[in-house]
C-alpha cells in the first residue's frame, strides 16, 4: 500500500500550507496583518498611446506603512504595469515578469510585446489559484499599437481602453464613467487620470498621499512621480525642531571600546592552480 | 511538457487521476469532498442547469460586506448557441462581476478556438480563459497534423477533456460552435462536470434559467440566418432583463461555410420589456445645458 506521502510530487503548487492557513484562521488565531496597497490604480488609452496612474499610499491593517510608495512598476521600456492587493506579491511578480520579458528580449532580438507580458502574468497568477494576491493595471505601447488589460488575482484578464483596480476602482472608475472619450489628447488623458487618482485618494481610506502618473507613447516613456501632491503636510513648526544636549535625560552610561583584531600572515601560501 | 502543464494547476493527461484511482488509496476526506461537490454540481445542474456564481457569492457574503472585490472574476452570464441551415449563431451578453461589482460591463465571451470554431464562456473568467487558452494550443497543433482545418467535435471534446479531467478545480460551463463540411453547423454543450452533448441549440449561464420556456415555445428547425440571429438577440435580452448578472451590450458570432461573421448590438438597439423604461438623459444635464432666456424689452 502506497502512503499518499510516498507519491513522487508532480509539480505544480502544493496548497498544503494554505489548508493549514485556514485551520489556524478557523480556530481564531489571528493572521499577521501583511502590508496592502490598499489602493487606487488606473490606465486609460489616449489617441498616441496610454497613461497609467497610481496613488501611493501603503497600509498595514489600519496603519499607513508608506506615505510615498511607488505603485507603478517597470516590465519593459516600452511597458509599465500598476499593482494592487499585496505590496509583496505585486513587487515579486512584477519583478519577475519584467527579468522573464528581459531574456525574451535577449533571445528574440526585439521589442517585448504587452501580450506576451500578460500570458507571462496570467499563467502565473492562474497556478496559483488566487492565493498570489495581485490585481494589475498593464499598459504599454509595442509594434501593434497601443495596450491596456487588467490582471485579476485569479488569472482572468479584460482588455479595456479604461481601467481601474484596488479599493479606490469604484471612485476612480466614476470619473472615468462620466469623462471618458475616445481620442483623448495627452494633456486630457493625463488630466482625467490625475482625476480619478485623487477621486480615490479623498474618498477611499485605502489610498492617500500623492499621484504617480506615466504615459506611454510609440518610442518614449514618461515617469512623471509625484505628479501631483494633494496632501502637504500643512502643520509644521516655522521656528524649526532643536535637539539641544541636555534635554534628553541620560539614566545610565556604559563604554565598550572595540577591539580591532588585525592578522598578518607572514609569507603564505602561493595561488595554485 | 507533463511537468510545465501540470505546473499549471491542470492534468490535461489524466495521469495523475488514473493513478490516483489505481492505487485504491484515496484521502477519505478528499473523496468525500470531490463526491459533495460532484454530488452538489450535479444537483445544481439538474435543477437548474444554471452558473449562479454571482447569486451563490451573495448568500455566501450575506456575513461579510456588501461588495467582495475580492471574490473570484466571474462570468455570471448569459450565453446561447444555436444552429440554423447553413451554420450556427453564438451569442452572449458583456458583464463580467466580481461579486456584485461589475468588473468590466463591455467583456467578450465569445472566444476563438480556431477559424471555424468558437466557444462561449460561462462560470469562472479565469478557468474559461485558461482553457480556451489550452484548446486553442492543442488545435492548432491538431490541425498541423492532420493538415485540414479541425472539427467541431474534436474542439467540444478536447474542451470536454480538460472540463472533466479537472472537474474539482475548475469551474466552466461552456457551448462549443463551429462549422465544419462533414457535419456542418453543431453545437456541443459542455456544462458544469464535463459532460458533453450535442444539441440543436443550448443556452448556458446564470441567465439561462429564464430563458428555457422561452426556447421551448420560440424554437424551430430550419431557420434562416436572420431568424436565428433575431431569435438569439431576443433572448439574451429577456435574459438580462431579469438576471442580475447578465448585462451590457449583445455580442454575436455567426460561423458558416462562407467563415465568421460578428456583430454587435448596443444597449440602445436592445428591445425594451415588460416595466423596462426608455434610457433619458440626467435632468441635471437637460437644467444646466438651457440655455438662458434672451433679454426681450
Amino acid at each position: 500500500m502506497v502512503k499518499m506521502t510516498d507519491l513522487p510530487t508532480k509539480g505544480g503548487f502544493s496548497f498544503d500550507l494554505c489548508t493549514r492557513n485556514q485551520m489556524l484562521l478557523d480556530k481564531g488565531v489571528q493572521m499577521p496583518p501583511f502590508r496592502k496597497t490598499g489602493t487606487t490604480i488606473v490606465g486609460l488609452v489616449f489617441q498616441d498611446g496610454v497613461v497609467l496612474g497610481a496613488d501611493t499610499r501603503a497600509t498595514e491593517g489600519p496603519i499607513v506603512a508608506d506615505k510615498n510608495c511607488e505603485k507603478i512598476h517597470f516590465m519593459a521600456p516600452n511597458i509599465y504595469c500598476c499593482g494592487a492587493g499585496t505590496a509583496a506579491d505585486t513587487e515579486a511578480v512584477t519583478d519577475m515578469v519584467s527579468s522573464q520579458l528581459q531574456l525574451h528580449r535577449y533571445a528574440t532580438g526585439r521589442e517585448s510585446r504587452v501580450v506576451t507580458a500578460l500570458t507571462l502574468l496570467k499563467s502565473h497568477l492562474f497556478s496559483y489559484q488566487g492565493h498570489v494576491s495581485a490585481a494589475l493595471v498593464l499598459g504599454g505601447v509595442d509594434v501593434t499599437g497601443p495596450h491596456l488589460h487588467t490582471v485579476y488575482p485569479h488569472g482572468s484578464t479584460d482588455t479595456l481602453p479604461f481601467a481601474t483596480m484596488g479599493s479606490g476602482s469604484l471612485a476612480a472608475m466614476s470619473v472615468f464613467e462620466s469623462k471618458y472619450r475616445e481620442g483623448l489628447t495627452r494633456e486630457e488623458g493625463i488630466e482625467l487620470v490625475a482625476e480619478a487618482i485623487c477621486a480615490g485618494i479623498f474618498n477611499d481610506l485605502g489610498s492617500g498621499s500623492n499621484v504617480d502618473v506615466c504615459v506611454i507613447t510609440k518610442g518614449q516613456t514618461e515617469y512623471l512621480r509625484n505628479y501631483q501632491l494633494p496632501n502637504p503636510r500643512t502643520y509644521i513648526s516655522s521656528k524649526g525642531y532643536s535637539f539641544v544636549k541636555g534635554q534628553t535625560e541620560v539614566l545610565s552610561t556604559k563604554i565598550t571600546p572595540i577591539q580591532s583584531k588585525v592578522q598578518t600572515v607572514e609569507g603564505g601560501d602561493a595561488m595554485e592552480e | 511538457m507533463e511537468n510545465k502543464l501540470s505546473g499549471f494547476g491542470l492534468d490535461p493527461t489524466g495521469v495523475e487521476r488514473r493513478t490516483f484511482l489505481e492505487e485504491g488509496e484515496s484521502s477519505p476526506k478528499q473523496s468525500l469532498y470531490s463526491l459533495s461537490l460532484s454530488a452538489s454540481l450535479y444537483l445544481a445542474c439538474f435543477h437548474l442547469l444554471s452558473l449562479k456564481l454571482g447569486f451563490i457569492l451573495l448568500l455566501l457574503s450575506i456575513y461579510k460586506m456588501d461588495l467582495d472585490l475580492s471574490a473570484p472574476h466571474s462570468t455570471g452570464t448569459t450565453i446561447i448557441g444555436v444552429t440554423y441551415n447553413g451554420g450556427v449563431v453564438l451569442g452572449a451578453d458583456s458583464r463580467t462581476s466580481t461579486g456584485m461589482y461589475v468588473a468590466n460591463r463591455a467583456s467578450d465571451k465569445i472566444t476563438e478556438l480556431t477559424d471555424n470554431v468558437y466557444v462561449c464562456r460561462s462560470g469562472s473568467a479565469a478557468d474559461t480563459q485558461v482553457i480556451s487558452d489550452y484548446v486553442r494550443y492543442f488545435l492548432h497543433q491538431h490541425t498541423i497534423q492532420l493538415g485540414q482545418p479541425a472539427t467541431v467535435k474534436v474542439a467540444a471534446n478536447l474542451v470536454r477533456l480538460l472540463s472533466y479531467q479537472n472537474k474539482n478545480m475548475l469551474q466552466a460551463g461552456v457551448i462549443v460552435g463551429g462549422w465544419d463540411k462533414y457535419e456542418g453547423g453543431q453545437i456541443y454543450s459542455v456544462p458544469l462536470g464535463g459532460t458533453i452533448l450535442r444539441q440543436p441549440f443550448s443556452i448556458g449561464g446564470s441567465g439561462s434559467s429564464y430563458l428555457y420556456g422561452f426556447f421551448d415555445q420560440a424554437w424551430k428547425e430550419d431557420m434562416t440566418h436572420e431568424e436565428a440571429e433575431q431569435l438569439v438577440v431576443k433572448a439574451a435580452s429577456l435574459a438580462m432583463a431579469r438576471d442580475g448578472a447578465s448585462g451590457g451590450v449583445v455580442r454575436t458570432v455567426t460561423i458558416n461555410a462562407e467563415g465568421v461573421t460578428r456583430k454587435f448590438y448596443g444597449g440602445d438597439t436592445l428591445p425594451l420589456w415588460h416595466d423596462e423604461l426608455e434610457p433619458t438623459n440626467s435632468l441635471l444635464d437637460l437644467l444646466s445645458s438651457s440655455v438662458p432666456e434672451p433679454m426681450s424689452t
